[in-house]
């Protein structure tokens, strides 16, 4: 890195006055988007297309005896028909490939096996049911604990457990056993007066973006490839084609649509390959659109799981122990989220002596891709409800108690880091003395509820360009795909460095072919790591402009300083030029100026950002019908960028939250068919179920960015279900052990029905 | 038997033709034969409303209606709300209130919104919600389009009086 | 979806006819909310599509104090729930019409797409049946009535013959002292599909005191819509009051044979008829003494 790390200094020491972080101006692409202009995904066209479809399984697990696929090409109007038999053999992880054409078996209804490019949808779809496929269906197993049993059918003969101890020599479905300890958890629980446990089930929910997958491939003639699709991250899809096409980096282009909503669920690639598989047998373009059931049915739910949480309190009120077992099912292959939930769980709290167990088990639905702060809402729903009953016994203020326990600068974590700089105690101050915590709930059959969650920030890698334009402005390249107005909030951070106007930098998200590799739009790192490359690059144009500064001057370039205003030095106080001055001035001191920042974000202890939310909910006793009324979200967000931006994410985070929390859930029956794959019985919230959440900004300033920014998009969906479930314990004296907490669950833990 | 049907209809005040098969829905039509891709697909069964439009002055689900159908008709889709003086009340609203994020929903959202305003200038709190319950959003929490909605109203309220008065 | 036919008839002998010619492989469109979805699913396939919404005798709504309410079956639900007279006699009706779907599926939605798409959990038939509607189906041999109550024969499945067509429902007038109310269950406000509904219809005798008449009415708690013939039975000549619903509620909710799916469980079910049976003659019986029932859905 250009920047040396001792540069970036907290803001709190420093009266910087700011003149772009902090406002709110419009975000990028919004004209284009209320105009329908913007390009989603699916609005790609190109001369020539073709149009993809995709044969899923009807089995949740079978072996594929045969795939016969002869009817199908000979359909009038198809073009191309690819199996697994199509990729090229020996490419890619294993699991890749079959997760994307199945090579001997399914492991999920939805399971892509074959795709089919016709002149029209309907004609692919006319031809996929002349695919001929003959299955030998076996019994499959839905539920992360049954799974786990040693006589469960097993989806992968060759997978053995990972644990500390090394790999297991038998077959099993837990692809890893974790395990995170501190202190003597034992001798913990013997010092603690109360002591409560209790088991929860969580039910895979989908991440809900409105816009379907969609990918078109075009194969230019010299053996190269160009991909639009909408994604995340435009780089890991540009390596998963690399992988699995066998075809090197360099010669594939991937070019980012806008994204019509990911949340995680488009960090992953379902159908680019298959478009690029149809588009080269084809000899012509080919978009490939998924359908609603198909995102249902095939891609990124987040992991259904098993929590058991006990945690031993003292009389004085200090947590002395606690432990937890997560079990988390990871889908078809491997890789749940059970890790960052094992991470997340005790995550607040400052606990001497705690042990996790987490496993990461695979089961006959599909494989799972991370959903906002993934793994951490179901660690949170059930360790915030045994935390309330803790305090509820100790006849402590639930407040009070989280402030007592609550973990701070330097509190080791169960899984390892000392924590740096974070607001946990800022955060619920700010929280008591907030009115909604104090005001009454103004009816009957009402609660309040509280919960207290914690997302870790990722950095990642990110690269980003500035280049200086005659007329002073600049023009910003990033590889950070723009999710919700993180492009805007990378500029702004460019803006102040540069002393510039917001409207003087026009930046844009660059394909694969343009910029470096870039880490997906996720994990709250966008506008903190690819803000803090933008931060770097911009950096290095005024370290240029300096240089060209002194030589017009003819002055070292040590005496030269830009204080956001104007280029001056201390040999000659009469010199003075504007950065627009001196932008017109490039061409004829050694041409253009152009800033790279490439950041390798991993190497910073980062901190993460708390948030503890308050819910007043109304039950109708009768229905078991959860109303939410008033909802306020107080979160540690370090620094806000755009501080409209970051309301924003925190009441699309609630509203996911109270979706997951209250409606939402992937449904299967005992044959693994998903049975709500439509938005009718897969019920995301509308307008009716959603109040007028209030966010409550704190800023503790991160001390590894500049200006204190941490990553704030995660961190609002994870108290809500356990906000919600606290709440409703206070109209109903009952705990909630299961996610969704629906109507007929309500009325069954209240005896009703 | 799939010969294609000629379909003559108003869009966005213009006068179009164009032939299509009778399974395509008006969703289909207007994206992939006249290239009006401003309307979304999320759900092709009616319940995302991503691709509300107008249909003779009614609120539809462009996937639940087939192109056929449209023949003499009007129908106007996000591309038809700018007019010559440039953006719409509402959708200088979303962009004012942040109504939108990935803005995949906000076309099918303005035209539900469009539609109730034309039919009530000044609809309570409740019943925007009411309107827009067709309307999935996931990013937003719908709080800020509910308050953009209301801005629009006030601002159209004021602009028909200016008009009324002059 | 497969490729099929389609006709836009303006007269009623013309579809007649046309659906008459195709057999099975022919279907009336008029809405198309379930149709054109069930086709996308292959759950339906049609060789060819009669637009009905052309046809006068479908598209009629028409009130008239002594012949009551008629409603052609390709009548927008939109347009229902405008009419100030349907708002104004028939309120109950209103309460099932204006939360189906949402209001872009009521542009185009029909009573008539309602009935024949004959959903368990259809929100406008047990409205329709304590009002006592009835239908009117044309075929080319003729035209018959078949009550409301009896139209739909399993999930999906009507008495619809090959070649008939529904045309219209008609709603008698209301009578005087009644009032019908009709309430489901949704986890969501809406965009929801009924876990259980029901509609409740009395009529008081003269002097308010006692309920002369009543009727209720079940959905999603069995293959078809039920009428609850002893509950309705159980109210009559009785006062009303809190043990008289509770009675009713209880009776109503001894019938049917309700299902666990995804959507709710079947002890749920059984339970919910009896909260909302009482909620809805509660309802029915504040617009029978004038009054509006406050409150929102389910």
């Amino acid at each position: 890195m250009s920047t040396p790390r001792d540069e970036r200094k907290p803001v709190t020491d420093e009266p910087v006055s700011l003149r772009v972080i902090g406002t709110r101006p419009p975000l990028y692409g919004a004209v284009d988007k209320v105009l329908g202009r913007a390009v989603f995904g699916a609005d790609v066209s190109l001369p020539e297309l073709l149009h993809g479809k995709v044969l899923r399984s009807p089995h949740a697990h079978a072996r594929i005896l045969s795939v016969d696929t002869r009817r199908a090409e000979g359909y009038p109007g198809v073009h191309a028909v690819v199996t697994a038999r199509d990729l090229p053999e020996g490419a890619g992880e294993q699991s890749e490939r079959d997760n994307t054409l199945a090579g001997d078996k399914v492991l999920y209804v939805g399971h892509p096996i074959a795709a089919i490019a016709a002149e029209s949808p309907h004609i692919a779809e006319e031809a996929l049911a002349l695919i001929d496929v003959q299955y030998e269906v076996l019994p499959p197993v839905l539920d992360v604990r049954r799974a786990m049993q040693a006589d469960a059918p097993l989806l992968h003969e060759t997978l053995r457990t990972w644990s500390l101890a090394g790999q297991a020599a038998s077959s099993s479905n837990v692809a890893e056993h974790l395990q995170h300890v501190k202190g003597d958890p034992e001798r913990g629980f013997a010092e603690a007066d109360v002591i409560v446990e209790r088991s929860f089930t969580t039910t895979m929910v989908h991440q809900g973006y409105i816009e379907p997958h969609a990918s078109t491939a075009l194969w230019h003639p010299d053996g190269s490839l160009t991909v639009w699709t909408c994604t995340q991250g435009a780089f890991p899809v540009r390596e998963h084609l690399s992988s699995l096409l066998d075809l090197p980096m360099a010669r594939i282009r991937v070019v980012p649509t806008e994204i019509g909503g990911g949340f995680g669920g488009k960090a992953s690639s379902y159908v680019d390959v298959v478009a690029a598989l149809l588009a080269r047998k084809a000899g012509r373009p080919v978009k490939v659109v998924m359908g609603r059931d198909e995102v249902l049915k095939a891609t990124g739910p987040t992991p259904g799981t098993f929590i058991r949480v006990r945690m031993g309190a003292r009389r004085d009120g200090r947590i002395v122990a606690a432990e937890a077992e997560l079990c988390y099912e990871a889908g078809a292959y491997p890789g749940s989220s059970v890790g960052s939930g094992a991470d997340t769980i005790f995550a607040c709290y400052d606990i001497p002596n705690a042990r996790v167990d987490g496993y990461d088990v695979v089961v006959n639905k599909p494989k799972t891709s991370s959903y906002r702060a993934p793994g951490a809402t179901p660690a949170v729903f059930a360790v915030e409800q045994v935390v309330d009953e803790l305090a509820e016994r100790l006849c402590i203020d639930s407040l009070d108690f989280r402030l007592l326990n609550c973990a701070r600068e330097g509190t080791r974590r169960v899984s390892g880091q000392p924590y740096p700089r974070v607001g946990f105690v800022e955060v619920l101050q700010a929280a008591k003395a907030h009115p909604h915590y104090s005001e009454p709930l103004g009816g009957p059959n009402r609660g309040r509820g509280i919960a207290f969650g914690y997302w870790g920030n990722w950095a990642g890698q990110s690269c980003c360009t500035i280049s200086v334009n005659a007329d002073g402005t600049v023009s910003l390249l990033t590889g950070s795909v723009d999710v919700s107005g993180a492009l805007t909030g990378i500029a702004m951070q460019a803006a102040e460095e540069l002393g510039l106007e917001l409207r003087q930098v026009q930046a844009r998200v660059a394909d694969t072919a343009s910029i470096g590799y870039t880490d997906v739009s996720a994990g709250s790192r966008t506008t903190f790591g690819t803000g803090l490359a933008a931060i770097e690059a911009a950096r290095d144009v005024i370290a240029q402009m300096r240089a060209r500064a002194a030589r017009l001057w003819g002055v070292p370039v040590e005496t030269v300083s830009y204080d956001r205003v104007a280029f001056t030095t201390s040999v000659d106080p009469t010199q003075r030029l504007s950065f627009r001055e001196l932008a017109a001035q490039l061409s004829a001191t050694g041409g253009p100026v152009m800033g790279r920042g490439n950041l390798d974000g991993d190497v910073l202890r980062r901190g993460g950002a708390p948030g503890l939310h308050i819910a007043d909910v109304e039950l109708d006793p009768e229905t078991g019908k959860v109303t939410v009324l008033r909802y306020t979200a107080v979160q540690d967000v370090g620094r806000a960028v755009h501080p409209g931006n970051v309301e924003g994410q925190i009441k699309g985070g609630v509203a996911q939250g109270i979706g997951w929390a209250l409606y939402e859930g992937c449904f299967y029956g005992e044959d693994g068919q998903l049975l709500n794959a439509t938005l009718l019985d897969n019920k995301l919230p509308t307008a009716m179920d959603i109040p007028a959440v209030e966010p409550v900004i704190v800023e503790v300033p991160d001390p590894v960015h500049p200006y204190g920014v941490r990553g704030a998009g995660e961190t609002p969906i994870v108290p809500v279900a356990g906000a919600i479930a606290n709440a409703l314990y206070r109209i109903t004296g009952r705990r909630m052990e299961r996610l969704p907490m629906t109507p007929a669950y309500v009325l069954e833990r209240m005896g009703v029905i | 038997m799939d010969g294609k049907v000629r379909v003559q209809a108003t869009i966005n005040g213009q006068p179009v033709e164009f032939l299509c098969e009778p399974r395509q829905s008006l969703l289909e039509c207007l994206r992939d034969i006249l290239d009006l891709t401003g309307t979304k697909e999320g759900c092709s069964d009616g319940n995302c409303g991503a691709c509300s439009v107008l249909l003779n002055g009614r609120l539809v689900n462009s996937c639940l209606v087939l192109g056929v159908e449209i023949d003499g008709g009007e129908v106007t889709t996000v591309e038809g709300l700018a007019g010559p003086d440039g953006l719409h009340p509402l959708q200088q609203a979303f962009i004012d209130h942040a109504a939108l994020q990935c803005g995949y929903c906000t076309p099918g959202m303005l035209l539900a919104a469009k539609a109730l305003l034309d039919r009530d200038p000044d609809p309570s709190e409740e019943r925007i919600r009411q309107w827009l319950a067709g309307n999935l959003c996931r990013c937003t929490g719908y709080d800020r389009i509910v308050r953009a909605v209301q801005d629009a109203a006030r601002r159209m309220r004021r602009d028909a009086d200016v008009h009324a008065e002059g | 979806m497969k490729p099929f036919q389609y006709r836009a008839p303006t007269l009623l002998g013309e579809a007649l006819s046309l659906l008459a010619s195709a057999g099975q492989r022919a279907r009336a469109l008029a809405g198309g909310t379930d149709l054109l979805v069930q086709m996308r699913r292959g759950l339906i396939n049609a060789d060819l599509i009669v637009d009905v919404k052309k046809v006068f005798e479908l598209n009629r709504l028409d009130f008239d104090p002594s012949d009551g309410l008629t409603i052609g079956a390709a009548v927008p639900l939109c347009r229902i729930c405008e009419s100030p007279e349907v708002a104004q006699h028939y309120p109950g009706l209103v309460d099932a019409l204006s939360i189906i779907g949402s209001v872009a599926v009521r542009s185009r939605a029909t009573v008539g797409g309602n009935l024949c798409n004959a959903a368990p959990s259809a929100d406008s038939i047990p409205a329709l049946i304590v009002h006592g509607a009835v239908c009117t189906v044309a075929s080319r041999e003729g035209t018959r009535q078949v009550p409301v109550a009896r139209f739909c024969t399993g999930p999906g499945q009507t008495v619809l013959g090959p070649g008939e067509l529904l045309v219209s429902v008609r709603v008698p007038p209301p009578r005087p002292r009644s009032g019908a109310r009709y309430l489901r269950f949704t986890p969501r406000y809406e965009m929801d599909i009924a876990v259980v509904g029901v509609a409740a219809w009395l009529e008081l005798s003269e002097g308010l005191t006692t309920i002369a008449n009543a009727r209720i009415a079940l959905g999603a708690v069995a293959p078809t819509p039920l009428l609850a013939v002893e509950a309705g039975a159980s109210l009559v000549g009785r006062t009303p009051s809190a043990a008289a619903f509770a009675e009713a509620a209880a009776l109503a909710q001894s019938i049917g044979a309700p299902i666990s799916d995804v959507r709710g469980t079947a002890a749920q079910r059984r339970h919910l008829v009896g909260i909302l049976t009482r909620r809805a003659l509660e309802g029915a019986l504040q617009r029978a003494r004038g009054a509006e029932p406050d409150g929102r859905q389910g």
